[in-house]
């Protein structure tokens, strides 16, 4: 074998030998009998000539082989390639003619031999001059790793011209070597030279390495490589462990409560069982002590008590071995896993925060206008969740009538913007405007027009969600390693929310508008008589507040699907971004979203299968926060906090 | 005293007559009088409105009197229910456990019956054990405390803590909301102990009165709710009179004048939070055993936001008012719902009340809440000239 595969190593240097002048079928022709039944042992022969010949028809004879194709003619003994009832010559591959089933006899290899063919075509295809069938040949070692594969890959590293191929190699031999190296020494410097890789794979190979046998003994045996001790009742169940002692024969099995209860059924004579009438035994105890008294008479086998368990259970040592016998291995493969483990857990926090930070720009978008229209005008709209919405829904409008993605999100977001924008201005005037004073009653009447608005969006784009496709150039992710990942569409995301940063506080601290809005903020009653005009100001914050909402619906729909109850979705996490927050204060709702996407993330790592949960314990959390914070991490002065 | 308090609130006994004779009446034709022109089902919907009656009165005392725009009462009803819920379906459940094992040789054990009730009530979520909060279930008279216990100490706990910081307002309406939808979230979940989504389910059977006929449970239901509903509304409208009332409107029109006059506003809001939130739960016990199930759905934000619909529609700060809206838009709504509409057709395109019931509503409720602050109650002030 190891001849073989320095031979293959030969072939990949590709050096032209002495062997190139012989045919296939001279080759095939000594080895005949070998051929025409190969066995585990005789098949050797054939396939080391087969590599050392260096013949190009060896590739196509070993598949035809191995899928049992080939075929000798009887009558003068050369061997054909048979398909589909059609004779093919080895040499040239052309087609001699149909197949005289009568006249041939088919060569059958068997799955043992099958395997070895496919082996030495793992050689072949190594060294394959298709890059295509070298990558398919190092995924399938990757794939069922073994020990045989190590050496030829060894021997295909130096000669790949493909640098990206070749560090896939290198990394793949490492693997195998750490599994499968000759010396306990080469296996432990194979194990070193995986510590950097976070790889899911490397990670695969060393719990391979480590992976352990759960055992028991009345003593711990000496030739174990000990992984740890188990306790029973602590490390595994009490009747884990009393199984296992059954299992190995170490303790009687116990007898469970139906076998009780069928044995003491069964044994029912004259309403009596054991000594006791039948209709005092609905108790535990007394079950028992009938047990007990058929047992004495040998009826049914004696109980095992919970005393007889937990003496057997003391007087043993439950301990789990490393399948691997050597320490010097095992350790190694703990330190590196330890120190991969130790990175991948930075990584992972790496990649919550970037989620976290995502899920926060999101949650900054859909409340940013929430909070405005709550900090300058005191109401709170309820529709503001319907707005995101019909933003959404304008994008998917205008992805039906143009089909380019990117150039439909570019009229999609100002469009958006300009339609909530006019809902909004609106919806101040015909309502919101005649309930300044009742602030409760703006939030009935913007929930009067939440479910409208909702149930009319519902009648017109119907139940079904409807997709709000993102241009091609923001498909996949950001890959920073295995564990690290970012898609796209979140860091546009990302983006869109720092540009809305940067463009509010502009319009808020640098443009007339703003200094406006700020002093109706802080004292509506001054800034009117300082010349502003209130009802304006209101109209226009409540437009702008609306149109981002609408923007932010072209965003959410982006990455979520568009349906009329999205808005829904998205309110309650808006109104507690503002709470949390502090009313009308950009950095306060920048602070409030930050604390709640990364409180959300945070919660759902440490219970990731339950997200309902999170979100119970979110706001659970953020009724407290309120209790030490009323008005939010960013108190605003002026009038909205007045009430 | 007595004279005095129902001198000033002749409404109640109004009130109290007219809900007299839409029970007798009720009675009289429903199918378990033997006339039958009314179905049992509907008249089921009538026991229930009278629960939805109940906590619109409630809502009432804490918003139209108090100011609080609770929007999490929703939360406390749904409690009740699954507290009542709870032994309606531990009992009914054990019942068919002991008959079934009955059938076995051996008599069975007091774990046997538990187990067996278990994996009965929880196999539906994988489960086949009784969570603690489970521990009461077995016992009514416990589990009817419960019902009054669990929501008014949810409520002592929450309106303390939110009134203790001076929490008031929109944000407190919001903080309610974030309550109820906690609330919500959680028991959706499967290992809540709570079934679920599934929900618990079966209650319109009731333990020991299995061979007695829907239409006469239904009836005793429609007369236990009217009962209750009766009570709650001599109850707060005894609440809401005198002198204790009157602290509790100033509270609603000027929160801190009211402090400054040295009443410590904090009780008081506290004391009409928890008994609103008790006679919610309460409203719930006799609603679900009607309905027949619960779900977390039930408690979901947007049914407490549509009871403040009704106490608006009705007219708030009189508690006819919240009666009158609640059995109007509830029954209004099931009418246009359940397809009992006609479709108006307008030649392009014909208007199905199912799809645009919704849009009606929120579209009246936006009316209402510019044009008729006081709602069809305010109806009874052209009547009733006051001097």
């Amino acid at each position: 074998m190891i001849r073989l595969l320095f031979l293959a190593a030969a072939l990949c240097l590709t050096l032209p030998g002495p062997s190139h002048a012989q045919s296939l079928q001279n080759l095939l022709q000594t080895h005949a009998d070998e051929v025409l039944k190969p066995g585990r042992r005789s098949v050797g022969v054939v396939l080391d000539d087969l590599v050392s010949s260096g013949l190009p028809q060896a590739v196509p004879f070993l598949e035809a082989w191995r899928d049992r194709e080939i075929v000798q003619r009887d009558a003068d003994g050369r061997f054909f390639r048979s398909a589909d009832d059609t004779l093919f010559d080895l040499e040239t591959g052309e087609v001699l003619g149909p197949a005289e089933s009568d006249a041939l006899t088919q060569s059958r290899p068997n799955g043992g031999v099958r395997r070895a063919i496919g082996d030495a075509l793992v050689q072949f295809q190594l060294s394959d001059p298709d890059i295509t069938k070298r990558r398919a040949a190092v995924d399938a070692i990757a794939r069922s790793m073994d020990a045989s594969q190590l050496t030829p890959l060894r021997m295909s590293i130096e000669a790949e011209p493909d640098t990206a191929l070749k560090a896939t190699k290198t990394r793949l031999a490492g693997m195998l070597a750490a599994r499968f190296g000759k010396t306990p020494e080469a296996r432990i410097d194979a194990i070193g030279g995986l510590a950097g890789d976070l790889s899911v794979d490397v990670r695969a190979v060393l719990n391979t390495i480590l992976a352990t046998t759960g055992d028991v003994a009345e003593t711990l045996p000496d030739d174990v490589n000990l992984a740890r001790l188990l306790q029973p009742g602590i490390d595994l169940t009490e009747a884990e462990a009393y199984r296992q002692l059954v299992a190995n024969d170490l303790a009687p099995p116990p007898i469970p409560a139906h076998a009780i209860r069928a044995a003491l059924s069964s044994n029912i004579v004259d309403g009596f069982v054991g000594g006791l009438a039948v209709h005092t035994l609905d108790t535990d105890e007394n079950r028992m002590t009938a047990y007990r008294a058929l047992a004495q008479a040998g009826e049914v086998p004696p109980l095992v008590t919970a005393q007889d368990q937990a003496a057997a259970l003391a007087s043993h040592v439950f301990y789990q071995a490393y399948d691997e016998p050597d320490i010097r291995i095992t350790d190694a493969a703990r330190a590196a896993l330890d120190a991969i483990e130790t990175r991948v857990a930075f990584s992972q926090a790496a990649d919550l925060a970037l989620d976290a930070l995502s899920l926060a720009s999101i949650y900054f978008l859909a409340a940013i206008g929430l909070a405005i229209t709550f900090g300058v005008m005191g109401v709170i709209n309820m529709a503001h969740g319907e707005f995101i919405m019909m933003g959404a829904y304008t994008g998917f409008v205008v992805q039906l009538f143009v089909p380019d993605y990117t150039l439909s999100i570019l009229i999609a977001l100002p469009l958006a913007f300009a339609v909530t924008f006019g809902a909004g201005v609106a919806m101040e005037r015909l309502v919101i405007r005649h309930l300044y004073h009742r602030p409760l009653e703006t939030l009935l009447a913007t929930f009067g027009l939440s479910i409208a608005l909702q149930q009319l969006a519902k009648n017109i784009f119907g139940t079904q969600a409807r997709p709000l496709t993102s241009p091609g150039w923001l498909d996949g992710a950001l890959v920073f390693n295995d564990v690290i990942a970012i898609s796209y569409i979140r860091i546009a995301i990302f983006v869109l929310a720092l540009i809305f940063l940067g463009v509010i506080l502009y319009v808020l601290k640098r443009t007339r508008l703003g200094l406006e809005v700020r002093a109706v903020t802080q004292n509506p009653g001054m800034a009117a008589s300082m010349g502003i005009n209130p009802d304006r100001i209101n109209m226009l914050t409540f437009g702008l507040g609306s149109g981002i909402a609408g923007i932010a619906g072209v965003a959410i729909g982006l990455y979520a699907k568009v349906t009329s109850e999205m808005g829904a979705d998205y309110i309650v996490q808006s109104f507690m971004t503002v709470v949390v927050g502090g009313v009308g204060n950009v950095w306060g709702t920048l602070a409030g979203a930050s604390l709640i996407g990364f409180l959300q993330k945070g919660i759902e790592w440490l219970n990731p299968s339950n997200t309902l949960a999170a979100q119970t314990y979110m706001i659970l959390f953020i009724i407290l926060f309120i209790q030490f914070r009323p008005k939010g991490i960013v108190a605003l002065k002026g009038r909205a906090a007045a009430d | 005293m007595r004279h005095s308090f129902i001198a000033q609130n002749p409404s109640v006994l109004w009130f109290l007559l007219a809900l007299s004779l839409f029970t007798l009446g009720v009675t009289v034709l429903s199918e378990a009088a033997g006339v039958a022109v009314i179905s049992t089902s509907f008249v089921k919907t009538l026991g229930k409105t009278l629960c939805l009656c109940l906590i619109a009165v409630a809502m009432d005392v804490v918003w139209g009197y108090c100011g609080i725009l609770s929007l999490g009462h929703f939360a406390f009803f749904g409690l009740g229910g699954y507290a009542i819920g709870m032994w309606l379906m531990y009992a009914r459940t054990e019942a068919i456990v002991l008959d079934a094992l009955a059938q076995q040789p051996l008599p069975p054990t007091p774990q046997e019956v538990s187990d067996a009730i278990g994996n009965q009530i929880f196999g539906v979520v994988g489960s086949s054990e009784f969570p603690w909060i489970w521990a009461f279930a077995d016992t009514l008279y416990l589990q009817l405390l419960m019902i009054v216990v669990i929501p008014g100490l949810l409520a002592l706990v929450f309106g303390w803590l939110a009134f203790r910081s001076r929490v008031t307002g929109v944000y407190l309406s919001i903080l309610t909301q974030a309550m109820t939808l906690a609330l919500s979230l959680y028991l959706f979940q499967n290992d809540s102990g709570l079934r679920g989504n599934n929900g618990l389910s079966g209650l319109q059977n009731i333990p020991g009165y299995e061979d007695t006929s829907q239409a006469v449970i239904s009836i005793v239901f429609l007369w236990a709710s009217a009962l209750a509903l009766g009570a709650g509304y001599v109850f707060f409208a005894w609440v809401v009179s005198g002198k204790m009332g009157s602290v509790i409107k100033g509270i609603r029109d000027n929160e801190a004048r009211v402090r400054f006059l040295g009443y410590r506003v904090e009780s008081y809001k506290l004391f009409i939070f928890t008994i609103t939130a008790i006679v919610s739960a309460i409203a719930g016990a006799l609603y679900y055993p009607q309905a027949g199930i619960i779900n977390p759905g039930e408690i979901a934000p947007i049914a407490s936001i549509y009871l403040a619909v009704w106490v608006a529609i009705g007219g708030r700060g009189r508690l006819y008012g919240a009666v009158i809206g609640a059995a109007f838009v509830s029954l209004l709504s099931s009418w246009f719902t359940g397809g009992g509409a006609p479709a108006v057709p307008l030649g392009f395109y014909t208007i199905q009340w199912t799809d645009w019931w919704l849009v009606l509503l929120g579209l009246s409720f936006v009316a209402v809440t510019l044009f008729f602050p006081k709602g069809i109650g305010g109806l009874f002030d052209y009547l009733v000239r006051k001097p």
